[in-house]
């Protein structure tokens, strides 16, 4: 069944179950309608196995899409946001603060889009500026003082390329970061939720466990961007994000990606409390793993991870 | 039909009298006078009459740093997989074999071991006629190793960054190689062994946001483009020009990004003293 067909199917058996539940209940009913539900789920689990990666761009990019504050508000206690670089300035697009997590108090750095036009303006579409990573690092060089885990959480179209972020050294404030938590002496746990774009993704995304949401992305380059340099026509976009491997399914194989966390059927954005209670027992898992590990072999972990990604080579004799 | 058949004559060129012209000049991007080529090859590639910097091969850079031109080479047959499989207009590996043919490298950097004025230093110099400098997994692995031989081995590292930046046909792969090797950064910087980064034209994306913004000394070339996005991403993100001078070496040392814009035939005894300061 193409997916076409598929969505339709499961949109006739949603209005089916809907108007069987208005009918009076009673064992037969019931009885049909967790049947259709159990098809529905299979139906839905068969189309997202087979979402296009375009499909999953957009799914990723949903302004509904819960971000790093909705997650903050589904699963961590009393959040306190703290701000600033004690350089420059505050980055709204970045987000960063002290939380509890299970009775554990830890440290939640994230990107944050907004989910409308004024949240997003003043959020500057999730793309932060040096000052953004400083704080960032900042705040997790803070949690490592105090010995408090890190969780972040990805979602960014990339660091925003533009005057001010040059002068300012985005590049550098990028590389130390990626420097600086290679050994950062407390566990990490990542989590790409939405778009994990480019350098902008990854200056946050250095840490032990690399959790990654079903219809999320990561990539190198933006499939748009992607087109109009190879193809040089940007609406090749579709076509490039398939050739670009993004997807969570894509990149676990590739060594990447630890997890793949399931998200609601439809998408995080149709029900962000669920996605967040999907999210829980993972993140719990991953910190009580970690928090066995002595801080040494953490450390020596964290580096033997990323060491061996891209071992994509073959070694001819020296000519 | 004629009964007699006049044969034509060709006048034959004589190769002895060609002379062949293409070639042997070329117009000077700064000056926009016109240079013999020969003069530019002996000048290590900077305009005779106006000290602009063309760029430099990777063999040449060697040679320029290396004394003697003696040098090891390190890892000279790693040779990527291609992990995604990538095809855009023409497959990945086609664009691979023909860069290859044209640079005799099986990727973008070649990384060696040799004497730099008198002390043994490990070189990364990058290729930017391959595939654009670009970074996949072999130009990551073979920078690592090189950065975990300087650090068993207590040498002093350089680093050459000429590169657009992470390489779009080896994905996300490309991209972890930035986390790689400031990794092994990380290391280095914990073992105290100096490293050198020289940035040169053009050093931009997720080679300027990882290892080449990371070195003890970050030094450049003069009029080397120096950034994180490219002048055009920012053009059209921000709609407007960019002012002149912007994101060049000048611009970056205004701006406290970089340690020194040192020209290129100063390049060798300026990394001599330094490194000679930092392990005496």
């Amino acid at each position: 069944m193409d997916s076409e067909a598929a969505r339709k199917q499961s949109e006739h058996l949603e209005r089916e179950i809907e108007t069987l539940g208005k009918a009076s209940p009673g064992g037969e009913t019931d009885r049909r309608i967790e049947e259709l539900r159990g098809q529905l789920r299979q139906l839905q689990a068969e189309l997202s196995g087979h979402a296009s990666a375009w499909s999953r761009v957009q799914l990723a990019r949903h302004p509904q899409r819960p971000q790093t504050l909705d997650y903050v508000k589904h699963l961590f206690q009393d959040f306190t946001e703290i701000h600033g670089d004690r350089t420059f300035g505050d980055d709204p697009a970045l987000v960063a603060g002290m939380a509890w997590f299970h009775g554990r108090p830890v440290i939640v750095v994230g990107h944050q889009k907004g989910h409308d036009t004024t949240q997003k303006v003043q959020r500057n579409f999730g793309m932060p500026k040096p000052e953004g990573y400083r704080k960032a690092l900042r705040v997790m060089q803070l949690a490592a003082k105090f010995r408090r885990p890190i969780f972040t959480f990805v979602d960014t179209p990339g660091a925003y390329p533009g005057i001010d972020s040059e002068e300012r050294g985005q590049a550098e404030a990028i590389a130390r970061n990626l420097r600086e938590m290679a050994r950062i002496a407390v566990p990490i746990v990542v989590t790409i939720t939405g778009e994990g774009g480019s350098g902008g993704a990854l200056a946050i995304a250095v840490g032990d466990r690399i959790l990654m949401l079903e219809n999320a992305v990561y990539s190198v380059i933006s499939p748009e961007g992607c087109a109009s340099i190879t193809w040089r026509d940007s609406t090749k976009a579709e076509q490039a994000a398939e050739a670009l491997k993004i997807t969570a399914l894509d990149l676990k194989p590739l060594g990447i990606v630890d997890e793949i966390v399931p998200e609601p059927p439809g998408g995080a954005h149709t029900d962000p409390q669920k996605a967040a209670q999907l999210l829980d027992p993972v993140l719990e898992q991953a910190l009580r793993d970690l928090c066995q590990v002595p801080v040494n072999e953490l450390l020596q972990n964290r580096y033997q991870k990323f060491r061996l990604m891209g071992q994509f080579f073959r070694e001819a004799a020296a000519s | 039909m004629a009964w007699f058949r006049r044969e034509k004559q060709r006048i034959q060129p004589s190769d002895s009298t060609h002379i062949r012209t293409e070639g042997l000049w070329t117009k000077c991007d700064g000056c926009r006078q016109i240079i013999w080529k020969k003069d530019l090859d002996a000048n290590w590639n900077i305009c005779p009459k106006c000290g602009y910097h063309f760029r430099l091969d990777a063999r040449a850079r060697l040679r320029l740093l290396l004394d003697e031109d003696h040098y090891t080479e390190h890892d000279a047959g790693v040779e990527t997989t291609d992990p995604l499989q990538f095809v855009d207009l023409k497959p990945y590996q086609e664009r691979l074999r023909s860069a290859q043919q044209a640079t005799g490298l099986k990727d973008a950097v070649v990384t060696a071991e040799g004497k730099l004025a008198g002390q043994r230093v490990l070189v990364c110099a990058m290729e930017y006629s391959f595939i654009g400098g670009s970074m996949g997994c072999v130009v990551g692995e073979k920078i690592t190793r090189a950065i975990e031989r300087a650090a068993a081995g207590r040498l002093p590292l350089v680093i050459v960054s000429a590169s657009g930046g992470a390489r779009m046909m080896e994905g996300t792969v490309s991209l972890m190689q930035m986390a790689k090797i400031s990794a092994a950064l990380a290391q280095l910087d914990q073992a105290g062994v100096p490293f050198a980064s020289i940035l040169t034209d053009p050093t931009t994306g997720g080679v300027t946001a990882s290892f080449a913004m990371l070195g003890d000394l970050n030094i450049a070339e003069p009029g080397a483009l120096i950034g994180f996005a490219g002048p055009r991403v920012i053009e059209q993100t921000i709609r407007q020009k960019l002012p002149a001078g912007f994101q060049r070496a000048e611009f970056l040392l205004q701006h406290g990004m970089l340690d020194a814009v040192v020209p290129r035939l100063e390049l060798k005894p300026f990394l001599a003293r330094s490194l000679k300061f930092f392990t005496s």
